[in-house]
């Protein structure tokens, strides 16, 4: 499986993912820049951490016009798999590709963190590999990752097993401690925690790849009869 | 306008240093010269009062490619790879608009990371603040420590470099004068280096990064001031800060050098476009001719004195050979970033400024730059108000007394603050806030570099030379906790008004200090800042150097400061100590249980602390100590407490044999010791011997209880989570304002 990580101007988990998906991981990863109108021969983009575009006006809200987030957009359509991280989540709300929004952290503060975290469905090409209820230490680095949405759509999240993970110590506010979502296609993610710092028993340990191992290996599986 | 007294009394140049000005250029300056000269021989620009003493600071060892006089110092780390670190200190903005303060002094450290070349991978911090507690002053106190860290997390984390580590110290010293010292440190190849060089006539000199506007104007001659009740109307003076844009300069600076176009490159930082292009040129012996009307600018109107004292923040000077120019602009373009060619380089020495073709300045390079006035200010001996006895110390509950250090906002956690930092991102921290030096690996090599900042006001106000000599100590000895051998020293001198002879013997003594117990340990110094005239309404600061020093060992996963299992051995390594009682006046025990300060710093004999730290660096790198705290403020009590507070809550029966009465043998703060729990304590006896330390076993681990005994005395005893608990949660406390936790909603 091919990778690609989308560099947004004020990305700065960028190189982090990189290096996670293709050092730690080995696989083939490329960097995609964001005036590209296309995404190339990859098979999953992950959309990384940082400040895109200085985050003015709102997380996310800037990055959501740029040329490659329209490629994105198509991608996603036509079931290709994108994982938003962070920032990444925050883009991909902005750009309706997944529901809801992330706010300001209740305590006004940003957070910097390992937070427990469970994994509510394996029935996703993110967390296939993991096991239902499985507990994960992630690191989460953000001063707006308050998941908000109507009660309609967490009713349906919830009912269409398209929560992923869940806090065991919510940190930031989020309603019905949610951390990460899935799109009703379930081919993209956003998260708030970090999976690419915790890629490396040298730095925060190993749980992330319970999310990215699962992602390398999405297209292996989904093979499988 | 006309040159008179007033106007040039209101640009901090004496009479005698406007003669000076007169005398070097031949004739009367005009205005826009004027303001170039006021801030060129501002303290701030020329450490005019520091600069004959800073010369006796060591500065070379085979490790350094660079010492004092760049942008940052540069030292040699192995495998073709450098490191460009340094601190700087921006304390008065601070206090005058603390976030904005705070969040600029991490971006203009950055800079002179980046502008060498190097990309930035950790930022650490030393603030200091009068106390939260306060009747009188402890709500501003609060509220200029919630600005400062918001202000430094805001930066950093945007910009996308982790936070990861520092000091945060709070004294009724600081009340009307933070301190926000700002460490930054970033690695490259030996030939990526670039210089703050207007080398080769001809060549084009380029502005590159965010508009230039009206702020900031005079902050450098702002920071050499005291502050009086007019200072609250110098808030125009405090630059604002943009990570976004600065991230964006990093990449295209970073980028540019590539290209192979960029012969030299300084940042905007205090004084802007005048030390920039002046300083450039004089390190070249060249000239350097700009023309104002293409520099980009924020707003209509502005004149060249404006534009030439602007502090506007994010902007870079570039010098490009000639021809090449358009390989720069494209980079810059890329990155959506202003970049323009203002000027050449010549060959006559001058800054020469002109706009829309008329020249508003033309002086010599060396004038502005190395010529400034240096003065031998007379000094006397260091200021002193503590006095030399104390009152008789006496506990009727030691664990009461645990409680209140563990509970006091010096020693206890600082989660609170660095919670709200991005300690991980670049994913090379290997051990981050909290631990005695901060690890960060840097990928591809099997190298890290640890690293450390240390300052202690208190030890200071007593001895400034033997206070600094103990702070470069036990930076050293926390580098070598973690297994790092320590290699160079940055350092930040915070002090009060030189004018005034008391005070300059403080600056005098210390530096003496910092450079006897930098040659002896062998950590050069390649750089630092000196912040002067930290006082306000004629109340200075308690001495405060600051050192930050760093190091290398192998990547490795580190072995932490806290206990790993139950049934391991205890050892003080060092041993107990054999403190005199006039030595004990120093510590965080007579500050947080009697509000007093009297006597002497501990004693330090730099022999023996070089042999204990050479010894710990050999447990650590052949993995014979399952863990490794220095014992440092607080004392052994405080120390073993911590070593305490690991995710498993392992405590410790320690039984000592000790003469020391036991609020001495518990909190004082001798140095060269460090505690280490052993699963083979031989092993450290036997390097102990070997280094001719001492090495005293005192107990063993246990599950969740410490309990410390002097010759069958109960000294201290308590449950760990009962004392995690008050040390976690203490700042947070004081502030009256508790990080939300566990809100479902």
């Amino acid at each position: 499986m091919k990778l690609g990580v989308v560099v947004f101007p004020g990305s700065n988990c960028d190189h982090d993912a990189w290096y996670a998906l293709s050092q730690n991981l080995r696989r083939p990863t490329e960097l995609i820049w964001h005036d590209s109108a296309s995404l190339g021969d990859v098979d999953a983009v992950i959309l990384p951490g940082g400040f895109s575009y200085g985050d003015y006006l709102r997380c996310g809200a800037i990055a959501k016009f740029s040329p490659v987030m329209q490629a994105v957009k198509r991608f996603a359509r036509d079931g290709g798999l994108v994982l938003g991280i962070c920032n990444g989540f925050q883009v991909l709300t902005e750009a309706g590709l997944l529901p809801g929004a992330l706010v300001r952290n209740a305590n006004l503060k940003f957070v910097c963190k390992p937070v427990p975290l469970q994994v509510v469905t394996t029935d996703s090409p993110f967390t296939h590999q993991a096991a239902k209820g499985q507990a994960l230490t992630l690191p989460v680095a953000h001063g707006e990752g308050c998941y908000i949405a109507d009660e309609k759509t967490l009713d349906q999240l919830e009912a269409e097993d398209r929560v992923v993970l869940r806090y065991g110590v919510n940190c930031n506010g989020s309603m019905r401690d949610i951390a990460g979502i899935l799109n009703a296609g379930r081919n993209v993610m956003g998260m708030m925690p970090h999976p690419e710092r915790a890629a490396d028993p040298l730095v925060g340990g190993t749980d992330g790849l319970a999310i990215l191992g699962s992602l390398v290996n999405a297209g292996v599986t989904a093979s499988r009869p | 306008m006309k040159i008179t007294p007033d106007v040039i009394a209101a640009h901090q140049l004496t009479p005698s240093e406007y003669d000076k000005i007169l005398h070097l250029l031949g004739r009367e300056p005009t205005i826009t010269e004027l303001g170039i000269f006021g801030v060129m021989w501002s303290e701030h620009c020329s450490y005019k009062s520091s600069r004959i003493h800073l010369k006796k600071l060591p500065t070379e060892s085979r490790h350094v490619l660079q010492g004092p006089g760049e942008n940052a110092g540069v030292i040699d780390i192995g495998d073709g790879l450098a490191i460009a670190f340094k601190i700087e200190s921006h304390n008065h903005p601070s206090f005058i608009e603390p976030f904005q303060g705070a969040a600029t002094g991490v971006g203009g450290i950055l800079r002179d990371i980046f502008t060498m070349g190097a990309r930035p991978i950790a930022v650490m911090d030393s603030i200091r603040f009068g106390k939260l507690d306060d009747p009188r002053t402890g709500e501003r106190n609060q509220r200029i420590l919630e600005g400062v860290v918001s202000g430094i997390a805001h930066y950093g984390n945007c910009f996308g470099v982790p936070t990861v580590g520092g000091e945060c110290v709070f004294e009724e010293s600081y009340d009307g004068n933070p301190l926000v010292n700002v460490f930054a440190l970033g690695v490259f190849r030996h030939d990526e280096i670039f210089y703050g060089k207007a080398s080769g006539v001809g060549n084009s000199v380029i502005y590159a990064g965010a508009k230039t506007g009206r702020d900031g104007i005079h902050g450098a001659s702002m920071a050499s001031a005291e502050f009086t009740e007019e200072s609250k109307q110098k808030r125009p003076n405090v630059q604002v800060g943009d990570p976004f844009m600065e991230k964006l300069l990093l990449e295209a600076c970073l980028e540019a050098m590539k290209t192979g176009a960029i012969v030299g490159i300084q940042d905007m930082g205090a004084a802007g476009l005048t030390s920039s292009t002046c300083e450039m040129g004089s390190r070249a012996g060249t000239g350097i001719e700009i023309d104002l009307q293409y520099v980009p600018q924020r707003e209509p109107g502005m004149t060249p004195y404006e534009m030439m004292l602007s502090e506007s923040q994010e902007r870079m000077l570039l010098v490009a050979e000639r021809g090449r120019e358009e390989e720069v602009f494209a980079v810059f373009r890329k990155w959506g970033l202003d970049a323009v060619k203002i000027g050449v380089v010549t060959g006559d020495g001058k800054l020469r400024v002109k706009d829309h073709g008329k020249a508003f300045a033309e002086i010599p390079n060396r004038a502005l730059a190395d010529e400034a006035p240096r003065y031998n200010r007379p000094f006397t001996t260091p200021l002193r108000n503590a006095p030399l006895n104390g009152p008789d110390i006496h506990s009727n509950d030691l664990t009461a007394d645990l409680k209140k250090l563990l509970a006091s906002a010096d020693l206890c956690s600082k989660k609170w603050i660095y919670e709200q930092y991005d300690y991980q991102v670049r994913t090379n921290t290997l051990a981050g806030p909290g631990s005695d030096a901060a690890i960060v690996r840097i990928k591809g090599t099997n190298t890290s570099i640890a690293m450390a900042l240390d300052g202690n006001g208190r030890y200071c106000a007593l001895d400034p030379r033997e206070g600094t000599k103990l702070i470069v100590a036990e930076c050293c000895r926390n580098l070598s906790t973690a297994g790092a051998l320590p290699i160079a020293t940055t350092n930040n001198l915070n002090f009060g008004n030189p004018e005034r002879p008391e005070i300059m013997a403080q600056i005098v003594e210390s530096i003496e200090g910092l450079a006897e117990a930098c040659k002896f340990f062998e950590v050069p110094v390649t750089g630092g800042n000196v912040s002067l005239y930290n006082e306000t309404l004629g109340t200075p600061i308690f001495p405060t150097p600051v050192v930050g020093i760093v190091g290398t060992l192998e990547t490795a996963i580190p072995i932490g400061t806290t206990f790993k299992s139950a049934g391991s051995t205890i050892i003080a390594l060092g041993g107990l100590g054999k403190p005199e009682c006039h030595e004990f006046g120093g510590t965080q025990y007579a500050k947080a249980i009697y509000d007093l300060l009297w006597g002497k710093p501990p004693a330090l004999d730099m022999e023996y602390e070089k042999r204990v730290q050479a010894t710990i660096r050999e447990l650590v790198r052949e993995g014979n100590v399952e863990s490794a705290h220095d014992i440092g403020e607080g004392g052994l009590a405080v120390a073993l407490a911590e070593c305490c507070f690991g995710p498993r809550d392992i405590g410790a029966d320690v039984s000592l044999d000790s003469d020391l009465q036991p609020e001495i043998l518990l909190f004082h703060e001798g140095p060269s010791r460090i505690l280490v729990s052993t699963g083979d304590p031989q092993k450290v006896f036997s390097a102990a011997r070997k280094n001719r330390i001492e090495a005293v076993e005192i107990g063993v681990t246990l599950e969740s209880r410490v309990v410390i005994r002097n010759r069958k005395q109960l000294l201290i005893d308590s449950r760990v989570d009962e004392l995690k608990e008050i040390w976690t949660y203490s700042l947070e406390h004081l502030l009256h304002n508790p990080v939300l936790v566990n809100t479902n909603v």
